[in-house]
């Protein structure tokens, strides 16, 4: 199923609708390349909104973890929003569920920043 | 094998389109076998991790080397085998990715889940060398104590 991902800007933060699987190949590179291409504009403030991602692999996973560390290390945030049952239980068998700060409401997530 | 297992044999290529061609294979013969939805998602994610394990870490990607995949569909379980070209490795040597120092890294899950998902899950050398991974998975038993799936309901009509 083809990658897709849409930066919307609010609140003074990104959040991105993203769409489709993240595997290896076009899905893990496609969120690689939003997340740097977001930190080169410096938007810090990141949400991935993973509603309508229906599969995520290993690779996918590792993207996550990457874009999430890469986002922190500049000083920024990077948060979740919406995971689908099968991204949330990948993340609890991971232990990454307590690593990345999950949020089921939008507002919520863009009033979380900093 | 027994007269009432059916077995399945792919060879791949060492390409990154062998990982998808080998989910969807697997997804066909676990759903036809009567796996539901979620067996279904947890065999094909592991015969997906096992692939890529067999083309980037076994055979390093490089194309003219073979996987070979293999289905063993028994009336109790469905039995995959992904057997690589490469060095191969044992399971001892793979670092456990919910250890604190390994949470952040970008890699090293796959084994993790496969191990996850599937009901048994070993690595062997192959008798010609390079990795293979075995792994099954169970069907559920049915309130009449038999496994109660589809394939085992069409071999018993």
């Amino acid at each position: 199923m083809t990658f897709r991902a849409t930066p919307r800007e609010t609140a003074g933060a990104t959040v991105v609708d993203i769409s489709g699987h993240i595997t290896l190949g076009e899905g893990s590179a496609g969120l690689r390349e939003m997340v740097r291409d977001l930190l080169t504009k410096g938007q810090k403030k990141i949400v991935l909104n993973l509603g309508d991602v229906s599969y995520i692999d290993s690779s996918g996973i590792g993207e996550l973890v990457s874009g999430y560390t890469t986002v922190k290390n500049q000083g920024g945030e990077l948060k979740l929003l919406h995971l689908t049952r099968k991204v949330h239980d990948l993340l609890q068998i991971t232990k990454l569920f307590t690593v990345f700060d999950v949020h089921t409401d939008e507002r919520v997530a863009l009033s979380s920043f900093n | 094998m027994t007269q009432q297992s059916k077995r399945i044999e792919v060879t791949l290529e060492t390409l990154l389109d062998s990982v998808g061609l080998a989910e969807e294979i697997c997804l066909r013969i676990a759903d036809a076998a009567g796996f539901d939805e979620d067996d279904c998602h947890k065999i094909g994610m592991s015969v997906r991790e096992g692939v890529i394990n067999a083309c980037k870490y076994g055979n390093q990607m490089q194309r003219e080397k073979k996987i070979y995949l293999s289905f063993d569909l028994t009336p109790r379980r469905i039995v995959i085998h992904i057997l690589d070209q490469g060095p191969g490795f044992d399971l001892v040597d793979v670092p456990d990715p919910l250890a604190e120092e390994n949470l952040l890294k970008t890699s090293g899950r796959g084994i993790f889940l496969m191990r996850a998902f599937m009901d048994e899950f070993a690595v062997r050398r192959g008798t010609a060398g390079g990795a293979e991974l075995v792994m099954a998975k169970h069907f559920r038993a049915n309130p009449n104590g038999d496994s109660g799936t589809r394939a085992a309901q069409t071999r018993e009509e």
